[in-house]
């Protein structure tokens, strides 16, 4: 059983992004990238599912500017076998993303595609949902558990209230919420073979997609700022201030 | 121009993020219309009937629509999908789960998160962790959009006298099967949409320790909370973490105990009206978003502050 991975290069969590002065988005010029979070918990998953014997190939994807090139580097660093980029320019929203990856899937037919449930740049969660919708596949999104036996994978979600448990028919769509595994660090060794594994290079014309942005982002600002507000020495005085002042007690 | 909105429910009680989502739909203008999807799940119709500024209620009433599975529930959206200008799902994990299969299956554009309507066709929505706020226009024939409840006054569950009318459910797409849930029972309010949450953090230490926050919880009538760090060491159970992949609350009260404030935390409670921390650490970045901070050891004065309320 082939996996497909598809990897997300971001703004690293540690970086507090700021709004450029014209508001046309954020700066993010000499900011830190890395692999979004939840596509990391994604490439673990699959590559412990391939050392496990439940699959026999792991695939990495990522869809975006050359420098993408990174992310899957490192996703082969923690298993992947080899990467595809699907390289360009254009501001790639989920829809887009989706429909290339479909092509992708079609090319390779995997039998399970993991992702992250979000990216943390744009927090849209869409992308998983909407190939699993283009593919007519079905989905089992926000996982905290998956399991896979024989053409069927069982996975528990963190749902509002608890967990939910569901089972798929394979192929099938898997997105990753944090509990599901706690990923790798790569050593050196494993950067050094990753630089040696495949990495295939197409475009979205290869593929038949236009990519071209749907919605149009006509302003990008800051968020009304909270002021900081003051230290109280006692709980006595705590008590008081929610009573009497903020009147929410 | 007519609104279609998914109604989130356990096919016996109307959530309270439908109501949220239904003042979304109002602010875009037009009728609004409340499709339920579900099994045995009158009940949850004739609620929806009731909630303010409703015209018309629709009922999909199948056993195989009983679990909210995505792949049933977006094909009865897609059903009739065609009769409206908008389509608008709370932004809770069903909601989210689901909105964007019928995007992709009507080839337009998702707008996630909206906390803002400017105008039928532009909306505004957190980035980055609520850092920047964007604001976006979308030209698509149908609008498919999550509403992010903390941006939008529920509006009045009862008043309303809407129409319920009968859908045919679609079929079971036999892709997708539920095996069970583990839902957490409590007596507590919901967290989405408590009016006090008092949430803990890794300077709890332990599951144990986590039910300091217990007997200040019931004075507070309020909701658990907790922070990404104190989930992910099984201090808390996953439901209650709050912040830019977890939970979005905005209550009157937030109490944030032993909590640090990684800025994913903050995205998560920032808007709630009164923040109050309670740390020992007096340089946490908590503080720099609370209005009342207490520094000292939690351990003794969150019993105090119990005692004193």
């Amino acid at each position: 059983m082939k996996v497909l991975v598809p990897v997300k290069r971001v703004v690293d969590y540690n970086v507090k992004v700021r709004v450029k002065s014209d508001q046309t988005g954020v700066d993010i010029a000499n900011v830190k990238m890395s692999m979004n979070p939840f596509d990391e918990i994604a490439v673990e998953e699959a590559t412990r599912l391939k050392e496990k014997g439940a699959a026999t190939e792991v695939i990495a994807v990522s869809a975006g500017v050359q420098q993408s090139q990174e992310t899957l580097r490192t996703a082969m660093a923690i298993g992947a076998d080899r990467g595809i980029l699907v390289q360009t320019d254009v501001e790639l929203q989920p829809l887009a993303v989706a429909k290339l990856l479909k092509a992708v899937v079609d090319k390779e037919q995997p039998q399970l595609v993991i992702l992250g449930k979000q990216a943390i740049d744009d927090d849209a969660n869409q992308t998983g949902q909407m190939l699993a919708a283009l593919l007519d596949w079905p989905q089992a999104t926000y996982a905290s558990k998956v399991e896979v036996a024989g053409d069927k994978v069982t996975v528990t979600r963190e749902v509002d209230g608890g967990l939910e448990t569901l089972t798929l028919k394979l192929p099938a769509i898997v997105t990753t919420d944090l509990r599901l595994n706690e990923p790798r660090y790569v050593t050196l060794p494993n950067i050094m073979k990753a630089k040696k594994k495949p990495l295939d290079t197409v475009t979205p014309q290869d593929l038949g997609v236009d990519p071209a942005p749907r919605l149009k982002t006509l302003k990008v600002s800051e968020p009304p700022a909270r002021k900081a507000g003051i230290k109280v020495p006692d709980v006595a005085t705590l008590v008081d201030k929610l009573k009497n002042e903020a009147k929410v007690v | 121009m007519t609104t279609l909105v998914i109604a989130e429910h356990d096919n016996a009680h109307l959530k309270g993020a439908t109501l949220n989502t239904i003042a979304a739909a109002a602010k875009i203008g037009g009728d609004v219309h409340v499709l339920v999807a579900g099994s045995n799940a009158k009940a949850v119709a004739d609620q929806a009937a009731q909630a303010a500024g409703v015209s018309k209620v629709l009922l999909a009433d199948a056993p195989q629509l009983a679990e909210g599975l995505a792949e049933n529930l977006a094909a009865q959206v897609l059903a009739i999908a065609k009769d409206y200008s908008h389509i608008l799902f709370p932004a809770t994990a069903s909601g989210k789960n689901v909105a964007p299969r019928v995007a992709a299956k009507l080839d337009v554009a998702q707008i996630s998160d909206i906390t803002a309507v400017e105008s039928a066709d532009t909306f505004q929505r957190p980035i980055y962790a609520g850092n920047a706020i964007a604001t976006v226009q979308s030209a698509d024939a149908v609008k498919v959009i999550t509403v992010r409840t903390t941006g939008f006054d529920a509006v009045a569950a009862q008043g309303g006298s809407a129409a319920v009318e009968n859908l045919t459910a679609v079929a079971d797409s036999g892709l997708s099967t539920f095996v069970s849930r583990e839902v957490a029972k409590s007596d507590r309010p919901e967290l989405a949409g408590a009016r006090v949450v008092v949430s803990g953090g890794r300077g709890l230490g332990s599951a144990e320790n986590f039910k300091i926050l217990d007997p200040l919880a019931d004075k507070l009538g309020a909701a658990l909370g907790a922070s990404r760090a104190a989930v992910d060491a099984g201090y808390a159970p996953n439901d209650w973490q709050v912040g830019q992949t977890g939970k979005i609350v905005a209550p009157q009260l937030y109490v944030a105990v032993g909590i640090s404030g990684a800025i994913q935390h903050l995205a998560g409670m920032k808007d709630s009206k009164v923040i109050v921390a309670i740390n020992k650490d007096a340089e946490a970045p908590i503080f720099g978003v609370a209005d009342y901070g207490l520094v000292g050891d939690l351990f003794e004065l969150v019993p105090q502050l119990a005692s004193a309320l």
